[in-house]
């Protein structure tokens, strides 16, 4: 790359970037999500607890009303839930593990789902045809309905969900990417490149994958809103995280039992941390798809 | 047409056998559920008495075959933890997932239409964006949290709605059903709103979409132009066109709700095969498991075959043999 | 006897992130019953908004600003809602370029045809039958009956148009304006909708403006001629004196590039670059950038002025009359 390109392509980056931050909601969502980021990342030291570590819990703290201060002489500001843990503790660490399974299984269901899309689009043929009716198989059914029977089937395990939200994450990426590579690879610069004898790995690295780039994006964003969603209704339902893992769905879940009595900062606080960062990615996705789409750009 | 219908059915039966290989063999994986009925002093006799009578003792592939002809003749085994055929189990609680999910389909239609048809003749509106924006949180918002919420505020809080089960039912045709008792509407509404979501949002967003598209339309200048009332350019020259897509979309869709009442059941205590999937899964009762699972994917293909041939009709443009969506 | 419909000074802007931009800039235009008057020009030239301002259907981004419709010497500008509705279809028809577009895919003929009947007429359903027949059959259209119950995609191009042109006959309206009508048709079907248009607005002594580009269809139907670019009427008289000796240099621009009418052989003359966008309009006269004739004083704005032969001409310096 020479160095007009590398300032044409920064110039490029920096376009995108104020395009993004022009509307308010999206500068908003951008600034909510990297804080998320951010405080589940340093989740260890800034949380008031160790929620996993039992010496640091106290099973005569629980239920204790946000505010409350603890035998311990420790503050609870957002309370206690039913074992003792502190809320915004538990929650802390739940944002790491709803963050870490969403983002995880979407990248490895973006490269999976990719790799397909691009084979089936370049191979055509019988084995395109193979492919594409899995994958139309795969996505007319409920991504809900296949991923809680493969968890009854593998088991309770952060692994284990990971595996089932790429399972039910593939398919998409591989029929988008489909797509756009075949509309790709009919263009003319690919065309001239297969006339100078490129060979078609190089072709599809350096030509047909850029390209399909910021679709890919999109729809990333899209299916990690989707997937936190989902791993959060999977763990509600009891099965997916084990409980001495809890994500945000699982603390939801522990709450539930509890709101009938009143106590529903159990289940409303983490709720309400789930809710903001799946609207902060789906803003985010809204924007970056009509920044980068085409066909919406006026 | 008759080829064209031949063709689908042909694919579908395949989809179906497929789809009963996966859900046997996947389902095999899962622990020995053995272990649930025998007592801790069980000896291996004991063990061994418990797999001939629940036909475990066989190689998987007799099972398979045997799981398949059985299937044939519409048995799919007795549940393990009832003792009770398990799709008798699934006919009783159809039912009420069956009137979860119309009622749900009903709100879905009911609100989002009007809601989509504003946002599509007024895109720019402030009110437009609020639409749009709800829409979104619908399709990504976990309606386990929704439910959630309306259990918080409106039975907890207020006290205004019952939380849990179906109410008070009414025989029809011998079948129990809950909206036509004062009781059992008020069970049913938060379940069947939460459940609505995200259809809802979905009608929101191919009817706006469709009424932009629409709205430009050369016809639809025209018959302004002619005269035609407004109520009567929206109210029949575009919605029909509009209504197909929806229409589409919807019975296809229909299906997932269903899949998805599952969570809503659950939250709701809703005694639907939802619930009961979930309480099967929790003690490992394989053939209710796989009855529901026969039960659903069967529910699927057919739908989906239902609506490619409706669609053929319903569309005069759709010329003869085409495909579906 | 007042014209049936006069424009005086019409102004409609495009509301674009540059700001408004103006798609007619002052149109001058007057249509006699029974009198056919074309409106020519390029595609983008303001021909088609011309005719949505005076039926009140611009688009939601288009608005008139300025200047006064007058319908049967009534002002109907800035008229909305029922007020205009009530003149659609019984005043005032439309007829649109593409038959496959025009005609709703989802209902029956009989059903289109009958909303519009009834938007400004209560009468029975078998009444309302029999008038929907007798439409049909006077736009030449066979077995009407089972027209009306079959959907547009089961009728041919042309037929559709005959049904189009049914529909916005129906009320038997004062005035027609036909959006390129026969642009989208084989040019065999092309001349019968042309000599049917033609026949019955001569007979019910409908006005009737002609919007297209095509001077081949112009010199066989108009009476008269406007000649539209960039948003303003450059040229407008009778259709042989413009079409013979134009007077504006573009109207000469336009009638040297159709290949009817230049010499075999020779190289087909053209007229250099493209219409300004909206967006960059200059301050005077549009077209001269591309005028062969252009001079200083084109850069201030050239009011209309008679030429000869009945003409209205906007140029500082027109064609001398007979000048071939």
């Amino acid at each position: 790359m020479t160095g007009a390109r590398l300032a044409a392509a920064h110039q490029a980056r920096r376009r995108f970037l104020r395009g993004f931050l022009a509307v308010p909601s999206a500068a908003i969502a951008l600034v909510v999500f990297v804080a998320m980021c951010t405080a589940a990342l340093i989740a260890p030291w800034i949380a008031p607890q160790d929620p996993y570590d039992l010496t640091q819990v106290s099973i005569m703290d629980n239920l204790l009303p946000p505010g409350t201060e603890a035998w311990s002489g420790m503050t609870h500001w957002l309370g206690t839930d039913g074992q003792g843990r502190d809320m915004l503790s538990a929650m802390l660490y739940g944002l790491r593990i709803s963050l870490l399974v969403g983002i995880l299984s979407g990248l490895i269901a973006l490269a999976i789902g990719t790799l397909v899309g691009l084979v089936a689009a370049f191979r055509g043929g019988w084995l395109d045809a193979v492919l594409m009716r899995i994958v139309d198989l795969q996505l007319s059914f409920p991504t809900i309905l296949v991923a809680l029977i493969l968890l009854v089937i593998l088991g309770r395990g952060v692994d284990k969900i990971i595996i089932a939200l790429v399972v039910v994450q593939w398919a998409y990426f591989a029929r988008t990417v489909r797509g756009v590579a075949l509309v790709e690879s009919a263009r003319d610069y690919v065309e001239a490149a297969r006339g100078l004898r490129l060979g078609a790995m190089r072709i599809l690295f350096l030509h047909v994958l850029p390209n399909c780039l910021p679709t890919m994006l999109v729809i990333a964003t899209i299916q990690m809103a989707q997937a936190i969603s989902l791993e959060a209704t999977l763990s509600f339902l009891g099965v997916g995280l084990p409980p001495t893992r809890p994500s945000l769905g699982l603390l939801i879940a522990n709450g539930f039992n509890f709101l009938q009595s009143g106590r529903w900062w159990i289940s409303v606080l983490p709720g309400v941390v789930l809710l903001v960062l799946i609207v902060s990615v789906n803003v985010l996705g809204d924007r970056m798809r009509e920044i980068l789409n085409p066909h919406l750009r006026r | 047409m008759i080829e064209f219908i031949i063709r689908r059915v042909a694919q579908a039966m395949l989809v179906l056998f497929v789809m009963t290989l996966l859900v046997f063999f996947g389902v095999h994986v899962i622990g020995n559920p053995v272990y649930i009925f025998a007592s801790s002093e069980c000896t291996r006799e004991c063990l061994d008495e418990i797999m001939a009578n629940l036909g475990l003792d066989l190689p998987i592939w007799q099972q398979y075959l045997m799981f398949l002809g059985n299937l044939a003749e519409g048995d799919l085994g007795k549940s393990f933890t009832f003792g009770v055929p398990a799709m008798s189990l699934i006919w009783e609680r159809f039912p009420a997932t069956l009137e979860l999910a119309t009622a749900s389909l009903a709100i879905a239609v009911a609100v989002g239409l009007p809601l989509g048809l504003y946002a599509g003749m007024r895109p720019d509106s402030l009110v437009s964006r609020a639409i749009m924006g709800f829409s979104m949180l619908g399709f990504s918002v976990p309606i386990f949290w929704i439910g959630l919420i309306f259990i918080l505020t409106f039975s907890v809080r207020l006290g205004w709605l019952p939380s849990v089960g179906r109410g008070q039912t009414v025989q029809v045709f011998g079948v129990p059903v809950s909206v036509l008792t004062r009781d059992g509407l008020a069970h049913l509404v938060m379940p069947a709103f939460t459940l609505s979501l995200i259809m809802m949002s979905m009608v929101i967003r191919l009817t706006r979409a469709g009424m932009r598209e629409v709205l430009h339309a050369d016809y639809i200048r025209f018959a302004r132009a002619s005269g035609v009332r407004e109520r009567r350019v929206i109210g029949l020259h575009a919605m029909k066109n509009i209504l197909i897509p929806v229409v589409t979309v919807l019975g296809m869709e229909f299906a997932s709700v269903i899949a998805f009442a599952v969570v809503t059941e659950s939250i709701f205590s809703w005694p639907g095969v939802g619930k009961m999937l979930i309480d099967a899964i929790a003690v490992l009762d394989r053939p209710l498991i796989v009855a529901y699972l026969i039960f659903v994917v069967v529910m699927f293909v057919t739908i989906n075959l239902c609506v490619d041939i409706l669609y053929s009709l319903l569309d005069p443009r759709v010329r003869v043999g085409g495909g579906g969506p | 006897m007042a014209p049936v419909l006069e424009l005086r000074g019409l102004r409609t802007v495009f509301a674009t992130a540059a700001g408004e931009l103006p798609a007619l800039d002052g149109i001058d235009l007057a249509v006699s019953r029974g009198e056919i008057v074309a409106l020519v020009g390029e595609s983008g030239s303001g021909k088609s908004v011309t005719g949505f301002s005076v039926t009140g259907l611009l688009p939601s981004v288009a608005r008139v600003v300025a200047g006064s419709v007058r319908l049967n010497g009534t002002e109907i500008a800035g008229l909305r809602g029922e007020a205009m509705r009530r003149l659609r279809g019984r005043h005032v028809a439309m007829i649109f370029q593409d038959p496959m577009m025009t005609l709703n895919p989802v209902l029956r003929i009989g059903t289109q045809m009958r909303d519009a009947l009834f938007a400004h007429e209560r009468m029975g359903g078998r009444a309302a039958a029999d008038r929907l027949e007798r439409a049909l059959a006077e736009v030449g259209i066979a077995e009407p009956r089972a027209r009306l119950r079959q959907y547009p995609h089961e009728l041919s191009g042309g037929m559709r148009q005959r049904v189009a042109i049914a529909i916005a006959l129906l009320h038997g309206p004062d005035l027609v304006i036909a959006d390129e009508p026969t642009t989208a048709l084989d040019v065999t079907i092309q001349g019968q909708i042309l000599a049917l248009v033609q026949r019955l607005a001569r007979e019910k002594g409908t006005a009737l403006i002609w919007i297209t580009h095509d001077l081949a269809v112009v010199a066989g139907i108009a009476d008269r001629i406007a000649v539209m670019y960039a948003g303003r009427i450059v040229e407008e008289g009778p259709v042989d004196a413009v079409l013979d000796s134009p007077a504006h240099p573009y109207t000469r621009g336009l009638i040297d590039s159709v290949p009817a009418t230049h010499p075999k052989g020779q190289r087909l003359p053209q007229i250099p670059g493209r219409m300004p966008t909206l967006a960059e309009l200059p301050d005077g006269c549009a077209f001269a950038p591309r005028c062969p004739r252009r001079s200083g004083a084109c850069a201030d704005r050239p009011d209309p002025a008679p030429a000869g032969g009945g003409r209205m001409v906007r140029c500082f310096h027109p064609l001398a009359e007979g000048r071939a």
